[in-house]
């Protein structure tokens, strides 16, 4: 997935696209994170002004949610699900599967840039786990094989 | 022209329906054929499930590989011809046959998008008889139907709206809830991919009985596919007539958005995800008030679930009776659940309710994927009891299952085999707590990781049965303690796996390392 690079410019138009949603401070970190891959820390004081909070306010909300990344992620993330019924078929050899091979932990990214792999619970394919969304698209099934063969496809 | 239906359902999708589709789609070029993509009938372990429509019906075909599209194709296929994969009429099917499909009986059988497809099946025949009665008489109806709130409280429906239409405000609101966190739980996410319509039509109807003009549906991040259909259908709808100023033109207006969650399970817990839809943090405000008296941005607002909301137009359409009629006790109508973790065939089953738990695992199910024994059940997600074997008998319905110490929730139904280790499965449901806690309370904030250090010490053999009796003293204050169902409710898993696997807690230290 390729993103924009940072440009104030750039965060401020998205910001003005969705500032008058009801609600809009979720729906502005994820319009930006779509547009740059992460949120970045110069972002935060612009979006307090368009929604007239306090910083410290957007930092709360920005920290809270697992999905906000702070810093860019690798060129392919992936999410491998950690919860009950993926455990029930062998989704924690296939997480430490992923982490031996990337040689990273959970929210970790490899060296080369190549990878990001994040804990995810739940993706509501539960009836054919191990489960896991590679760059956005769900992949079903996986063991430690599955997992090599999707993860070598990834350019 | 032949239609060949292929489901885009991400589970589906997940085992290549796309590409099957591309191969359809190439294979097939030169003969007049049209490919729709639908949601999901909900038999998993046959997906990618191909439908051909033939003189005599519809003739399914399944799990399909993209290898195997030219195969199919000289075997006539678009004929209903025979083949090792032919399943024969989808509706036949036993899993099916077997089932009582309300809430999901269009899901899999229509474009999901296509409004046409949705009113030739019967759609919107609930929205009309809506407007052609009082409000009062909709919140009636909802009542008489017994339907309760199928997020996991079960609080009933009609109650919820009466208290609404009762408000009196300025602007009030329907809030759907989608932030369907659950393991083990995909039905709202099925219904948002395959029939958004439903859901879309119930909230509609929700807003003309309340009063309300404007609603939104909160749907967890990690379903990309359903948000893009259901923000596809709310266009379509408005662009028909069906959402707007003047809804069926009735002069009346109700408009709905999506928004997108962030990874934060508890916002599923309705106030939180109140906060969240406000542009907060997904805190629990403690009740009262009632969202029903104040909500979001202080309203009153209807808070429910997707498959509450999506099974209304089927009561306004076939009447409060028809569908009390289903189900035993408090529990009317019927709950669609969901089969999943370590069995041969997971899907979704909707059935009436007091069905026992035993039959959807072994009947529906097939026992385990991995052929060993079943050992532990959890139900209702990661807040739900694990059964063992002897409790199999427990027919699915909210009180008989309250009754054994465990809830139904969302109708997650997860199957483990005896390789499964329930110490660790008690500790993981306090870890999820630590990590997904919002940390307005103490026993969920600081209870939860606490009993992870417990469990631990526990394993480790560090004065096992004084820790045995902190653990059982700290579930109880989360229980009695905690502010909302996340942590009052994670104590129980966790003492269901002490109570009915103790021996998982009394393993020699060494073993417990070893492994």
């Amino acid at each position: 997935m390729s993103h924009e690079s940072w440009a104030p410019e750039r965060a401020a138009e998205v910001i003005a696209a969705h500032v008058s949603l009801d609600g809009a401070t979720l729906p502005i970190l994820h319009a930006l994170q779509h547009t740059f891959g992460y949120v970045p820390t110069d972002a935060v004081p612009m979006i307090a002004e368009a929604l007239n909070l306090s910083r410290a306010e957007v930092h709360g909300v920005l920290t809270f949610y697992h999905d906000f990344r702070r810093e860019p992620a690798g060129r392919h993330v992936v999410r491998l699900c950690r919860a009950e019924a993926c455990q029930a078929v062998g989704a924690v050899a296939v997480a430490n599967h992923a982490k031996a091979r990337l040689g990273i932990d959970w929210h970790g990214t490899t060296d080369d840039g190549r990878f990001t792999l994040e804990p995810v619970f739940c993706l509501g394919l539960c009836a054919c786990g191990p489960a896991a969304l590679i760059d956005g698209e769900p992949v079903a099934g996986l063991d430690p094989a599955a997992l090599d063969l999707c993860l070598e496809a990834c350019a | 022209m032949t239609r060949i239906y292929i489901p885009a359902d991400a589970q589906a999708v997940a085992l290549a329906a796309d590409r099957v589709a591309a191969a359809f789609e190439q294979r097939a070029q030169g003969r007049d054929v049209t490919i729709v993509r639908t949601g999901s009938r909900g038999l998993f372990w046959l997906e990618p499930m191909v439908e051909v429509e033939t003189k005599d019906g519809r003739v399914a075909y399944g799990p399909v590989k993209p290898g195997d599209v030219g195969g199919l194709l000289e075997a006539g296929v678009l004929e209903g011809g025979p083949h090792r994969l032919r399943l024969g009429d989808p509706a036949a099917i036993p899993y099916l046959a077997r089932q009582t499909r309300l809430t999901f009986a269009r899901c899999g059988i229509v474009d999901p998008v296509s409004v046409e497809d949705y009113v030739a099946q019967v759609g919107y025949r609930g929205l009309s008889q809506a407007l052609s009665i009082e409000p009062v008489e909709i919140v009636d109806i909802v009542k008489a139907s017994g339907l309760r709130g199928r997020g996991g409280a079960g609080f009933p429906t009609g109650i919820k709206w009466s208290t609404v239409q009762l408000a009196e405000a300025d602007q009030k609101y329907i809030v759907c809830n989608a932030d369907e966190g659950d393991s083990g739980t995909f039905a709202d996410r099925m219904l948002m991919e395959g029939d958004p319509f439903a859901l879309i039509e119930g909230m509609t109807i929700a807003g003309l009985a309340v009063g309300a003009t404007k609603g939104f549906i909160y749907i967890r991040s990690e379903y990309p596919h359903a948000i893009r259909t259901m923000d596809r259908a709310i266009a379509t709808a408005t662009a028909a007539g069906y959402l707007g100023p003047s809804v069926a033109q009735s002069g009346r207006a109700f408009t709905i958005e999506t928004r997108t969650g962030a990874g934060a399970y508890i916002c599923g817990e309705e106030t939180a995800l109140l906060d969240s839809l406000e542009g907060k943090r997904g805190m629990v405000r403690a009740k009262p008030p009632l969202p029903a008296m104040k909500g979001l941005f202080g309203k009153p607002t209807v808070v429910n679930n997707v498959l509450s909301l999506a099974t209304v137009p089927w009561i306004l359409d076939h009447g409060a009776q028809a569908y009390a009629d289903f189900g035993m006790g408090r529990s009317r109508g019927t709950l669609p659940f969901q089969l999943a973790g370590n069995v041969k065939r997971g899907g979704l089953i909707e059935l009436a309710f007091g069905t026992t738990l035993r039959e959807v695992v072994e009947e529906f199910g097939g026992g385990t994927r991995s052929g060993r024994p079943v050992r532990a059940v959890q139900v209702g997600g990661p807040l739900g009891a694990y059964f063992p074997q002897n409790l199999l008998d427990t027919p699915l319905d909210y009180e008989a299952f309250a009754a054994q110490k465990g809830l139904l929730g969302h109708g997650g139904i997860v199957v483990f085999d005896d390789t499964v280790d329930l110490a660790e499965q008690a500790r993981f449901a306090f870890e999820f707590c630590a990590k997904e806690s919002c940390g307005k309370c103490t026993p969920c904030r600081i209870g939860s990781t606490r009993g992870v250090e417990t469990v631990d010490r526990i394993l480790a053999g560090i004065e096992r049965e004084k820790n045995l009796d902190v653990l059982v003293d700290l579930c109880e204050v989360m229980t009695d303690g905690s502010l909302c169902a996340m942590g009052g409710l994670t104590p129980v898993p966790v003492l269901s796996a002490l109570t009915h696997f103790p021996e998982d807690f009394r393993r020699s230290p060494a073993r417990a390392a070893a492994e």
